[in-house]
């Protein structure tokens, strides 16, 4: 019988679950993170097949959601050299690539950035023929200076061609091996959030492929030959071969499959999530059994990217976070002793007061192994003072004043209680605790489209089909089943000033992988099949 | 006044300008970017007021005219503006003295700024609607008497068209053709005037205006204190009304749809805190046009109903409102020029199909503004038996 094993390296963190092909938790284990993270993959996948017996050739499947990519760009760390062109000029020469970047990335980035003659209109003429010419230059300039290429095009959304095109110049100068990042596959309309989200992707390309690397080798050691999927912000799957030509895209994953995690658990597809870990709270909102996704542009390592990100409030407040007294009262968080807190809670024997030890002392919890006394005011301030916290931030995220579900998942949700303010029902579903790595491992491919068209010609009916089996077509390519497809989000944004009557719209459609069904169903071997999710 | 105007100044602006956006006139980041950029390459900008400006200066106002949308993925070369400039100058056979925005609202607060720094010229800190609107008619200096041409356009190539009309009305339909061809927006010139014409027709002090609205707002990020406070009481002795809260809540549904190139629509909020149990309607075409509350009208055109997200104080603009999201809405009112019998002809409710009269805030919230007072312009306002009732009418778009 075919297993699939969904891993999630969160802060604090290596959580790991098996599950059986009716997606039953077979096994499940919590490790804490290690500095090469790999090691701490291979102890808890190791212990979860020690836990269940199961053959590890029996293992299909494994979906890995990691926080790496996020942190070498915050950190700086291993970050390679990258080729910046633009195609858009005589246009665009107004605003330089790297503008509004942190001077310390600019000041390294920029020796290799170019303006090129290419680039479309809105409607898909060009602004100027590509500059092939120039691109052969280039090509031969950055040979063995760079470790990858991001290429942008004006409007490649809505034409891809002068993208693929250079491409194909860097390609055969700079050889096979060489990441080459295209906008059009990355973000949407709006050049510099989209060029800038390109640069990034093509400067943790380098670490992208050695911590994808490394984890498929620790699989390898186990002896699990599966097929390995990232999971990415918007709560989908994607190959492992895409997820290291477009790594930026697995950057917020972390919530996202805690999220994706809570509406399997519990077959709610709208409700407040309320994931909450040892240093931090993030509450988010489903919609249709994904993510909402964030109103505004989001800052990345201090850069402004337009990619599709989960919509959240996070909150300075989990297990470990220290309670403090002070004038003002008494207050929890956003100081926490994080994954310390076996060694130093007091609901552990040790000596520092956490908002574990507070929901102990008031009998909310039974979590540790000591008995916590604490003064019972100082406890019942501090308790409240968090629980004001979480249900202003929960209150914050809802859209409406109709209650409305509420899910609790993460290690740290055991500490709040059964009811808020504003929501119908308090959800505490089974392995809560796991619930990011469970997201994981069911998480589905998408395909999505975001494009401007034009309603002159047709109807508004016609032209959203149009739109939607451009994302089907899209998600079939990446490997959805397509009896499974389904619509998760339509967004249309008429654009002023053009004629026409130009809309903007944005498809995004999901489904189940399909050689994971196939399996499910025939129950033999691999497939074999490469998802390629995105888009 | 005069003040030398930096990078920092900018960021400020494209704050407060996205502010008196009211909605629309687009983002003005990639116009800050590339003012910024403008700034670094030829040094800084002097923002001079109108009193600063002699009876013979020449003084051009300059704008981005088209799609937003397609500006934030075309972004400019650079040299449009200053082609357009310089070939009015050579039409005109005059030496430009001062450049000034067409409209202080938006991402076209940033354009004269792009040029000025190129040419080393300063920008008047006053404006042709004090706000954002959608036609190139829709200008103090057209209500009171200027001519919008010649005018001309240039794109990003060094194509420039330059135009001779009989009105402004056919200034604003031949050039909106025209930049179509070019690919979305070009760059205007349009209105050239005397100072002496300028200081009698533009909104004073809309650029330091946005400028200062910025810096609020940026001040109340930084102390942690509530930024749409900050925004309403930085409109305190201004050319502008005293800024008022109308309402908050969360945004339950918008539709929208182009007709004729505008992006025509509809949110509807439903209230939060103290409008707990209220709906909020409001109606846009590009910028907003009417708050309307459980059917009361509350604030419309041309005062200023701006969208603000309660945390940053940042400005929502009606392309990137959606569902589920937190917004407070604030009312401006609109400088005393912007509201002459002549001006509500051109840019009252009913020039844009709303079959309601203008209510000024200060009538539709007398209380509110006994309490904070108005303008001295403005005092009449409060005085008048018409210090009445907000209108209570059925509000239908025609057309």
């Amino acid at each position: 019988m075919s297993h699939r094993l969904g891993i999630d390296v969160g802060g604090t963190n290596t959580d790991v679950v098996l599950l059986n092909s009716d997606s039953e938790v077979v096994a499940k284990t919590k490790v804490a993170v290690t500095t090469d993270i790999v090691t701490g993959i291979r102890t808890a996948v190791a212990l979860v097949l020690d836990k269940s017996g199961i053959n590890p050739a029996d293992i299909t499947h494994a979906m890995l959601g990691t926080t790496q990519v996020t942190n070498a760009i915050i950190e700086r760390r291993e970050l390679n050299d990258v080729a910046i062109v633009r195609l858009g000029a005589p246009a665009t020469k107004a605003v330089k690539p790297l503008a509004g970047w942190p001077l310390d990335l600019r000041d390294r980035y920029a020796q290799y950035s170019w303006i090129v003659e290419g680039g479309h209109e809105f409607d898909g003429r060009e602004i100027a023929p590509l500059d092939e010419a120039e691109l052969q230059r280039i090509a031969d300039f950055v040979k063995g200076k760079v470790g990858a290429v991001a290429v942008t095009g004006v409007f490649s959304p809505v034409n891809t061609s002068h993208e693929e095109r250079a491409a194909r110049i860097f390609r055969e100068v700079l050889g096979e091996d060489i990441p080459i990042s295209l906008s059009y596959q990355l973000g949407s309309v709006g050049l510099l959030e989209r060029e800038n989200a390109t640069v990034l992707n093509a400067a943790v390309s380098n670490v992208a492929q050695r911590a994808t690397l490394s984890f498929q080798q620790a699989l390898i050691d186990l002896d699990v030959h599966a097929d390995l999927y990232l999971a990415q912000n918007d709560g989908t799957l994607m190959s492992i071969e895409y997820a290291l030509l477009y790594p930026i895209l697995t950057i917020a994953c972390g919530p996202t499959n805690s999220m994706r995690g809570a509406a399997y658990l519990t077959g709610l597809t709208n409700a407040v999530v309320v994931d909450v870990g040892g240093t931090s709270t993030d509450v988010g909102v489903l919609v249709n059994g994904f993510p909402r996704e964030s109103f505004v542009a989001v800052d990345v390592g201090g850069v402004r990217t337009n990619f599709r990100m989960p919509d959240l409030y996070s909150l300075g407040l989990g297990g470990g976070s220290l309670v403090t007294e002070s004038d003002d009262g008494v207050s929890v968080g956003p100081k926490s002793v994080g994954y310390r807190i076996v060694e130093e809670g007091r609901a552990f024997g040790g000596s520092t007061t956490t908002f574990t030890d507070v929901a102990v002392a008031l009998d909310k919890a039974k979590v540790g192994t000591h008995q916590v006394e604490l003064p019972h005011d100082l406890a019942a301030e501090a308790y409240q003072s968090a629980l004001q916290k979480v249900a202003e931030a929960v209150d914050r995220m809802k859209t409406s004043a109709k209650p409305i579900p509420l899910v609790l998942v993460g290690g740290g949700s055991v500490l709040l209680p059964n009811e808020f303010e504003g929501i119908s029902e308090v959800h505490r579903p089974e392995n809560f605790d796991v619930a990011n790595a469970i997201g994981a491992a069911i998480a589905q491919v998408s395909g999505r489209v975001d494009r401007i068209f034009a309603m002159e010609k047709k109807s508004r009916d016609e032209v959203l089909e149009e739109a939607k089996s451009i994302a089907f077509a899209e998600a079939i390519r990446a490997g959805a089943d397509a009896s499974t497809m389904e619509v998760v989000e339509v967004e249309e944004v008429p654009i002023a000033y053009l004629p026409g009557n130009a809309v903007r719209i944005k498809v995004t459609v999901a489904g189940t992988l399909a050689s994971y069904n196939a399996e499910t169903r025939t129950n033999t071997a691999r497939t074999g099949t490469n998802a390629n999710a995105g888009q | 006044m005069r003040m030398r105007v930096s990078e920092q100044d900018l960021e400020a602006l494209s704050i407060g300008a996205a502010i008196l956006g009211t909605g629309g006139g687009g983002d003005p980041l990639i116009g800050k970017l590339m003012a910024q950029q403008a700034l670094a390459e030829y040094g800084p900008v002097e923002l001079i007021s109108l009193d600063n400006v002699n009876d013979d200066d020449v003084v051009f106002p300059v704008a981005m005219m088209g799609a937003p949308t397609v500006f934030l993925e075309k972004i400019p070369a650079g040299d449009e503006g200053y082609r357009a400039v310089t070939r009015m100058e050579r039409h005109l056979g005059k030496k430009v003295t001062a450049l000034c925005p067409i409209e202080c609202g938006g991402m076209n607060s940033m354009i004269p700024f792009v040029v000025a720094a190129r040419m080393g010229l300063p920008v008047v800190d006053g404006d042709g609607m004090g706000r954002a609107f959608p036609e190139l008619q829709m200008e103090t200096f057209s209500v009171l008497g200027v001519p919008g041409t010649p005018a001309c356009i240039a794109d990003e190539w060094g194509n420039v068209v330059l135009f001779e009309t009989i009105d402004n009305y056919r200034l604003e339909s031949f050039a909106r053709a025209c930049t179509i061809r070019m690919g979305g927006y070009s760059h205007l010139v349009d209105y050239p005037m005397t100072g002496k014409q300028v200081r009698d027709t533009a909104v004073r002090g809309t650029v330091s205006m946005g400028i200062h609205l910025g810096r609020a707002v940026q001040a109340a990020q930084r102390g942690h204190r509530d930024p749409v406070q900050a925004v309403l009481e930085a409109t305190r002795n201004t050319v502008y009304g005293h800024g008022i809260r109308l309402f908050a809540g969360n945004v339950m549904d918008v539709s929208r749809r182009t007709t004729d190139g505008f992006a025509v629509g509809r949110a509807q909020l439903q209230g939060l805190d103290q409008y707990s149990g209220q709906t909020m309607v409001i109606d846009f075409q590009n910028e907003n046009l009417v708050a309307v509350v459980d059917g009361h009208v509350v604030a419309s055109v041309p005062d200023l109903i701006t969208l603000l997200d309660p945390e940053t104080g940042i400005a929502v603009t009606n392309e990137r409102v959606r569902y589920g999201q937190r917004v407070v809405v604030i009312g401006i009112p609109t400088p005393e020029i912007m509201r002459s019998e002549a001006a509500l002809k051109v840019w009252g409710p009913k020039q844009f199909q709303l079959d309601i009269p203008f209510i000024p805030l200060e009538e539709a919230y007398p209380e509110f503004y006994q309490q904070v007072g108005v303008p001295v312009e403005k005092d009449f306002r409060l005085s008048t038996p018409r210090a009445a009732s907000r209108f209570d009418g059925q509000v239908e778009r025609h057309g």
